[in-house]
């Protein structure tokens, strides 16, 4: 496992070049556009449980997006990624249990323990590379749902029902399926342009550098080490807010939130979509939603389709949804 | 008294040690050689349990059972192998991971279909029934012996074959540097195909030897699977020295910690929440145990050689 070799070949290139062509500017847009008029559809006689998928799948694509602002522009392959997601809706379900809903006491108590946790297991995590580094990531994800599964004073192994939904100053701003939609958009909207600007900063410029090269980027002096283990934190945030909607859609908490399948699931949105193009993640996370949706309405073993699917899709495909757009509009760089 | 469940609790150990040295093994002989990461090993000492089910159950045999079950595992493993596994090797390691999650998807459903999703068992054979009288009067299970007892002799086996054999030294070779042994001009995808093999059997005998004391059900593999993990990890990648050693650690820490944490934490605090402690710091111990040794050194504690 010498350091100098592995990273150069591990990642697709497209995610390495400037973020200049017209598609990257013109898809999140009309991704957001379109999702801001789907709720003008469902006036129009589609049903509303799409509303509710919608929902649900724009607030895994805020976890997805983090997951790709490590694994795709990082290079990092987390498989523990469900573990914030949980401490996100754990944090959420406790306190809301504990009688606190006010959600500006919720999102800072979330923040601060999902920057925690990832800053502890992000420095442990980080001393490794390639395949240890997936091991341990998904060692820690798998610690923290037996936690979860320990937490008998908050329901166990069989999760915690929520009576109440999270407020703000008293409001119920979750009440509303509508609201709802427009608050998990509105965020991932956020999310999205956080994540867009951090990329784009000098941060985020050795992030990517350290993906192709971590030995020169040393090398030219940076700490690739506190680079990484900053956008480890701040990934693992952002994914805890993901945890703290799913909270309040589902009204429910349990481990199975943290398992490691849903970790997996996380990682197949984002190379679903294209991994390192961040708008990807949305695309993939929206597909996979989808697609789940329709092959459990077929039958009970949709996950024996399911599965071959995946395993296709990764030996014919490369470059997931984002890809394939780029390649409509013809090749590139010759 | 207290002696005596120590010592039944240290076998214990022991075993639950030896069967994940077996599922490790094999996974980190295919890390280290192939440099590949297969999270569908742990479907396959599931498959092994499965198939153990249906052999014995038809020959009515354990050690037939257990031949014809071995012999299928293998053959399943070779058809994976052929079909997805192979085109994996030049891939990154994202691809690795997607594709051997998506198989896991598909052979745990799978297995429900087959066999349903209700537990199933082994009957321990006959000639390994009945109780061992252990000092101080306790019994313990002669299976449980024999599981031990078989554990070692293959791990004794898989030692002479990578140190003493001319397909160990490739394999060791392999492991320090797979593309100067193929430049020597050693068919390396020979090598890996007998590298995967390997690794197949043990998975799939150590879920034949399980099943007689453990439920076999679908999802049984995804556990074992990221035990194994934290056994390579902790004993260094792609060595068989280290996952032996990191195996009867975490067998012996997971199972001591389980039973005894409770009453070492009685010592400082009330008996609910020492219970409630215990329970959330047992589950946890491994994983705290495996930061430890990676905080130490992350390269585990007997990396396999020639690698930096």
């Amino acid at each position: 496992m010498s350091a100098v070799l592995p990273t150069a070949t591990q990642n697709p290139p497209a995610a390495s070049r400037p973020a200049a062509s017209p598609a990257r500017r013109l898809a999140p847009l009309l991704i957001f556009g379109l999702l801001a008029l789907l709720p003008l559809a469902t006036a129009l006689g589609l049903p509303s449980p799409w509303l509710t998928l919608v929902t649900r799948a724009m607030i895994l694509a805020i976890a997805a997006l983090s997951l790709d602002l490590i694994l795709g522009v990082g290079g990092l392959v987390s498989f523990g990624h469900a573990a914030f997601v949980g401490i996100g809706a754990y944090g959420a379900g406790i306190l809301i249990t504990e009688g606190q809903t006010e959600i500006l006491v919720a999102l800072p108590v979330v923040l601060v323990a999902c920057g925690l946790f990832a800053a502890v297991t992000g420095y442990v995590s980080l001393r490794t590379r390639g395949v240890a580094f997936i091991m341990i990531t998904l060692a820690f994800g798998q610690m923290a749902y037996y936690f979860a599964q320990a937490l008998s004073a908050y329901g166990g192994d069989d999760g915690l029902t929520l009576y109440e939904k999270s407020t703000l100053f008293g409001r119920e701003i979750f009440a509303n399926r509508t609201g709802f939609y427009y608050i998990a958009l509105g965020t991932l909207a956020l999310c999205y342009w956080l994540a867009r600007r951090l990329v784009a900063s000098r941060f985020g410029r050795v992030l990517r550098a350290a993906r192709e090269n971590a030995v020169r980027v040393t090398v030219t002096g940076y700490e690739v080490d506190h680079v990484r283990l900053g956008a480890y934190v701040v990934s693992g945030m952002m994914a805890g807010v993901s945890g703290l909607l799913l909270a309040n859609q589902t009204d429910f908490v349990s481990p199975a939130f943290i398992s490691w399948q849903r970790s997996g699931e996380l990682i197949f949105m984002v190379v679903l979509g294209g991994v390192g193009s961040l708008y990807g993640a949305v695309l993939g996370a929206l597909a996979f939603l989808v697609a789940e949706d329709v092959l459990s309405g077929l039958t009970q073993h949709w996950k024996a389709i399911f599965g071959p699917l995946i395993v296709l899709f990764v030996l014919f495909t490369r470059g997931g949804i984002a890809g394939m757009m780029g390649k409509l509009r013809g090749p590139r760089h010759g | 008294m207290t002696t005596s469940l120590l010592l039944v609790q240290l076998l214990n150990g022991l075993q639950f040690g030896i069967l994940l040295f077996l599922v490790a093994a094999g996974l980190t002989l295919v890390f280290g050689v192939m440099d590949f990461i297969n999270l569908a090993h742990g479907v396959q000492y599931m498959l092994g349990a499965y198939l153990a089910v249906t052999f014995v159950g038809l020959t009515g045999s354990f050690l037939l059972g257990l031949a014809l079950a071995l012999a299928a595992a293998l053959l399943l493993g070779l058809v994976l192998e052929f079909l997805v596994f192979r085109h994996l090797y030049e891939r990154d390691h994202l691809d690795q991971v997607l594709a051997t999650f998506g198989l896991i998807l598909l052979l745990n459903q799978a297995v429900k279909m087959v066999w349903g999703a209700a537990p199933l068992s082994v009957p321990v054979p006959e000639f390994l029934s009945g109780n061992v009288q252990l000092l101080g009067g306790v019994l313990y299970p002669v299976y449980r012996f024999a599981l031990i007892g078989a554990g070692l002799g293959v791990g004794a086996l898989l030692w002479f074959v990578v140190e003493k054999t001319r397909t160990g030294m490739l394999l060791r070779a392999g492991a320090s540097n797979a593309p100067m042994v193929s430049a020597l001009g050693v068919d390396i995808r020979k090598l890996f195909m007998i590298v995967f093999a390997f690794g197949t059997m043990l998975a799939g005998f150590a879920g034949a030897m399980a099943a007689p004391i453990l439920s076999v059900e679908p999802g049984m593999g995804d556990a074992v699977l990221i035990l194994a993990f934290v056994v390579i990890v902790v004993g260094g990648i792609g060595s068989i020295r280290g996952a032996f050693v990191g195996a009867l650690i975490v067998g012996l820490v997971d199972t001591l910690g389980r039973s005894f944490m409770n009453d070492l934490l009685r010592l400082f605090m009330g008996a609910a929440s020492a219970r409630a402690t215990g329970a959330a710091l047992s589950s946890m111990l491994i994983y705290l145990v495996m930061a430890a040794v990676l905080f130490v050194r992350p390269e585990g504690l007997l990396p396999a050689k020639g690698r930096s």
